[in-house]
């Protein structure tokens, strides 16, 4: 057993006891403690007498028992911070290459940082000016068809819900309904112009705090066919004339009287809105699946809740409201939630947003990123204030022998770290405006999100900030230089024996270079997977088509029109556009097996459609052009004869059968085969598709060019469309781009990657070329005499770099299996059809990474090994 | 100065300082009170009784000599001052005057 007098209570217990207690108590109290822990050792044994001890110590912080602040201390202090001030500017202006890299580390890191701050700045300032934010909540569902679980919760819910919670709820004070969609060409007097907006009810305005600055809150939406109009449509419809009152025409078709004009709405306002329409307008041309129970995708419903309602009461009762109402609608169960609106803008992700949000996850995900950038800027400033200690510990040994306490050694490092974060904030900001217009370019939807202007109260976080950011810099080496031992240091003037041990330094430059290789690496392969799926092989020809949204126009007037075009080798109509993540399904059944019906994805298209796109039939032919709109034909993909098993799967066999698709008998004419419907990267991307035959659904034309000069072609082609339509801006996309659309998600995060990757780069670059020029210079003397003895060049670079080049090496042996583990486990089982990965262009880019930091160590090291060191040696 | 009223367990601490006469030290009068009580007694609270007493000024302290135990660190040893003393025997004539003023048979009902 060990002897009782060596265990001791912990040792920060004790420190911490004698920090906040008064002076006058301490040593009395320390000994009471002391001795009951004596007492407890022998008969509860040694842990729990430690435990109890550290309870005590707590106990004990009372009012009585803490030191008050002393005045005197509080002058020094502030003393001393001047002090701090003007030496740590001394250093800072001495060591000018040890500075600028520090500070431009720092700033290269801090302006990711800003950005994340700027982003997080806006986010929360969504929506604060609705007077009752806090108590607004959005009910949000989830459908359920059969077991199938359809992902996640939506924005969305049903009309019938809507109405329901109205109605029979007593706990929300107000409910206010938006419902989708209120959209088309306003016309007022011989102006037309296009709007868009939401129904919505008298409640609105009670919810919300949008503000009228012409009409009546209480009545502007209550009766049928009134429309509120913000100042910014109304100067567009009627000028700068008096709208309200007036008669303005929807789409050629009712009339709607203006009765109220909405101030223009803030843009940190997560719906975004031209008009509203009087909810009672739809309501009376409602259809009977629009009031249906499982209608789940059109109507946003916001509650007024009282300060101290009980949100669990609640959702009790909307559970109960789902049982009542789940048994109108056939195997489908909708739950129903509340999500606060302050959560809108950086909750879940879910389906159906009224207006562009920013996921919890992406956010996360940048933030996690931003805070490795800004780790590694740090690492610099520790690696290399440490490296510096050599040149230091004597200034901090006089300054102990001076009297200067560890916290006074600490505080003048601590300083000197955040002057120098100041000094890299402002360089940080520059770049944060610099950078802002092309952040804010990476991907359309962080456009709509995010202003990122600089207010006085963001600069003011930034300073924050960066003084936070420069505390936690210094905080490690203020650390080190205060545990220094005065009498040791000063007695041994070279002690370069003190710091050889540090293995921290090595740690941190791989740790940077892991970072650095992981990031370039990644940058690379996601860029291969977004090359791979924009040139993906969907099964058939995307080249050269120009989509054209027909936007009500008539599809006969403008294919007639295009096709005289002599660039134009083709035309023809669709409904939608495959293969970018749009879906169209209805059900299908085949008639030797009624029981079974399946969600088949289509597109109707005209006879020039297959054709064009060079779409593959395996058996039969194309539509033929007709001039009624009945329909009785269709073309199915290999995946649909599988499916039902139809001629035990021969595609010749095939033609013929009836297919049952929406009430309709429709003959197979032609088996094609499978193309990729969906986006490339989504799972089930071919499976069971049909293209329908119409000539009067389209809602698109596709057009083939052939041309050495597009922008001629697309101007010719954009004359045509004002010619047609003289209201609505022409919509064209080529396919290609619209792919790419479809994965500029991937496109962001290569260039978010890449960007980082660069950054980290720099970051470690600097680190590592501060450190190689700290320990070839320290080791000067002792590489001329190696020199004088006889020593080549080679030999020198060899010595000097061996070290670096071991870090380098075992950065890359950790960072790149960390990448493909990544890829291969975490990321690629998410993406379906993903190309493999890269590993030839992996190591290309590690290769990249090391071949600077050589030749960072190579120019230093050379510079060293050619001095003369005649010129070195005589100086001593 | 504070009311030179002693709360119950004031006075407690107080009599058991008076009685340890040259040896009472904190955790000697917390040990002394448990023993005379039959009632654990907190050390905080011993601590904090301790204090007020001194800042009324009924009992006063100095440390004594650094030993072995308690980490090498020094007892704080209380006296007892004549104010305490006062306010001891003052207390006690109150009691004594309620004392005496209950019928013997009231006593014996009980």
């Amino acid at each position: 057993m060990k002897n009782q007098n060596d265990i001791h209570p912990p040792r920060w217990a004790t420190r911490f006891l004698s920090w906040y207690c008064k002076d006058e108590l301490l040593e009395d109290l320390e000994g009471d403690l002391h001795e009951y822990f004596e007492r407890n050792v022998i008969s509860k044994g040694a842990t729990k007498a430690k435990l109890i001890y550290i309870i005590d110590v707590f106990k004990f912080l009372r009012l009585y028992t803490i030191r008050k602040p002393e005045f005197v201390n509080l002058l020094i202090n502030w003393i001393m911070l001047g002090s701090y001030i003007k030496t740590s500017g001394r250093t800072i202006v001495r060591n000018k290459l040890f500075s600028t890299i520090n500070i431009v580390g720092l700033a290269i890191s801090m302006s990711v940082g800003l950005l994340l701050i700027g982003m997080l700045f806006d986010i929360f300032s969504y929506d604060k000016f609705h007077v009752n934010h806090k108590r607004i909540y959005r009910v949000i569902s989830h459908y359920e068809y059969l077991d199938q679980k359809d992902g996640n919760f939506m924005a969305t819910t049903s009309l019938k819900a809507a109405k329901e919670i109205a109605q029979t709820f007593s706990v929300p004070e107000e409910v206010a309904i938006l419902s989708r969609e209120f959209t088309g060409d306003m016309k007022a007097g011989e102006k037309v112009i296009p709007l868009s907006g939401f129904w919505s009810n008298p409640a609105f305005f009670k919810v919300f705090s949008f503000q009228l600055a012409q009409g009546n809150q209480a009545t502007a939406l209550k009766d049928p066919y009134s429309v509120v109009l913000t100042e910014k449509s109304a100067r567009k419809l009627f000028g700068d004339e008096p709208a309200l009152g007036k008669f303005v025409t929807l789409n050629n078709d009712k009339q709607y009287t203006v009765t109220g004009i909405l101030k223009d709405l803030p843009t940190f306002s997560h719906m975004q809105f031209d008009m509203l329409g009087s909810l009672v307008t739809s309501e009376a041309n409602a259809r009977k699946d629009d009031l249906a129970w499982d209608n789940v995708w059109g109507t946003w419903v916001y509650l007024l809740l009282p300060p101290d309602a009980d949100l669990t009461a609640l959702k009790t009762s909307l559970d109960e409201l789902s049982k009542r109402e789940d048994p109108t609608v056939k195997n489908t169960h909708i739950e129903l939630a509340l999500q606060p609106m302050d959560d809108i803008m950086l909750g879940q992700n879910l389906g159906n947003q009224i207006g562009p949000t920013m996921g919890r996850s992406s956010m996360l995900i940048f933030a996690g990123l931003a805070f490795i950038v800004i780790l590694s800027a740090g690492f610099n400033y520790t690696n290399l204030s440490i490296a510096r200690s050599l040149k230091r510990t004597r200034e901090v040994g006089i300054r102990k022998v001076i009297g200067a306490l560890k916290r006074d050694v600490m505080g003048q490092f601590v300083v000197e770290a955040v002057i120098i974060s100041l000094c890299a904030v402002v360089i940080a900001i520059l770049l944060f405006v610099l950078l802002k217009p092309y952040f804010l370019n990476i991907e359309p939807s962080i456009q709509k999100v995010f202003l990122l202007n600089l207010s006085p109260k963001l600069l003011l976080y930034f300073i924050g900030f960066a003084i936070v950011v420069g505390m936690a810099a210094g905080f490690f080496p203020a650390l080190f230089f205060s545990k220094i031992n005065a009498a040791l240091v000063l007695k041994n003037a070279s002690n370069s024996t003190f710091f050889r041990k540090l293995t921290v330094r090595k740690v941190l430059i791989v740790f940077q270079y892991c970072i650095s290789i992981i990031f370039i690496t990644s940058t690379i392969v996601v860029y291969k997977q977004y090359k791979h799926f924009i040139t993906f092989d969907l099964g058939f020809k995307t080249e050269n088509i120009l989509n054209i949204a027909l936007q009500g126009n008539k599809a006969e007037i403008l294919t007639k029109e295009f096709s005289e075009l002599p660039e134009v080798t083709g035309v023809s109509q669709s409904l939608m556009v495959t293969s970018v993540g749009n879906y169209w399904g209805t059900y299908v059944k085949y008639y030797q097996n009624p029981n079974d019906s399946l969600v088949v994805g289509y597109n109707t298209v005209d006879e020039n459609y297959l054709p064009l796109h060079g779409h593959k039939l395996l058996a039969g032919r194309n539509f033929t052009a007709r001039a009624d709109s009945s329909e009785s034909e269709v073309i199915v993909n290999q995946a649909v004869l599988k499916r039902f098993n139809i001629a035990g799967q021969n595609p010749e066999k095939a033609l013929g059968e009836i297919l049952k698709v929406d009430g309709k008998n429709l003959r197979i004419v032609a088996v094609m085969k499978n193309f990729h419907y969906g986006r490339a990267n989504a799972r089930e991307s071919t499976k069971e598709v049909m293209f329908r035959y119409s000539n009067k659904t389209a809602r698109l034309v596709n057009v083939k060019i052939k041309t050495q000069d597009i922008l001629a072609t697309y101007a010719k082609i954009q004359a045509i469309w004002k010619k047609v339509d003289p209201i609505h801006p022409m919509e064209a996309k080529f396919y290609s781009e619209q792919i790419e659309e479809a994965f500029s998600g991937l496109k962001a995060s290569v260039k978010v990657a890449g960007f980082l990757a660069f950054l980290a780069i720099c970051i470690s670059s600097l680190g590592l070329l501060g450190m190689v020029v700290f320990t070839t210079e320290t080791r000067l003397k002792e590489i001329s005499i190696r020199k004088v003895m006889g020593a080549s060049e080679i030999r020198l670079l060899y010595l000097l770099g061996k070290g670096f080049f071991l870090l380098l090496a075992i950065a890359a042996l950790i960072s790149i299996p960390v990448t493909i583990l990544f890829f291969e486990k975490v990321a690629f089982p998410e993406l379906a059809n993903h190309s493999p990965l890269a590993l030839g262009e992996m190591l290309l880019g590690v290769l990249a990474v090391l071949a600077l930091a050589l030749i960072m160590i190579g120019t230093q090291t050379i510079k060293v090994a050619r001095a003369n060191p005649a010129e070195v040696l005589k100086n001593e | 100065m504070k009311g030179t009223n002693l709360g119950e367990f004031e006075e407690l601490v107080l009599l058991t300082i008076a009685a340890l006469v040259n040896e009472a030290y904190s955790v000697g009068i917390c040990d002394e009170l448990e023993r005379q009580t039959k009632r654990a007694v907190k050390l905080g609270v011993v601590h904090s009784v301790l204090n007020r007493l001194e800042e009324k000024g009924l009992v006063k302290s100095k440390l004594g000599e650094a030993t072995q135990t308690r980490g090498g660190k020094r007892k704080r040893y209380y006296t007892i001052t004549s104010a305490g003393k006062s306010a001891l025997v003052k207390s006690k004539e109150v009691r004594d005057q309620l004392w005496n003023m209950i019928p013997e048979f009231s006593l014996k009902r009980i």
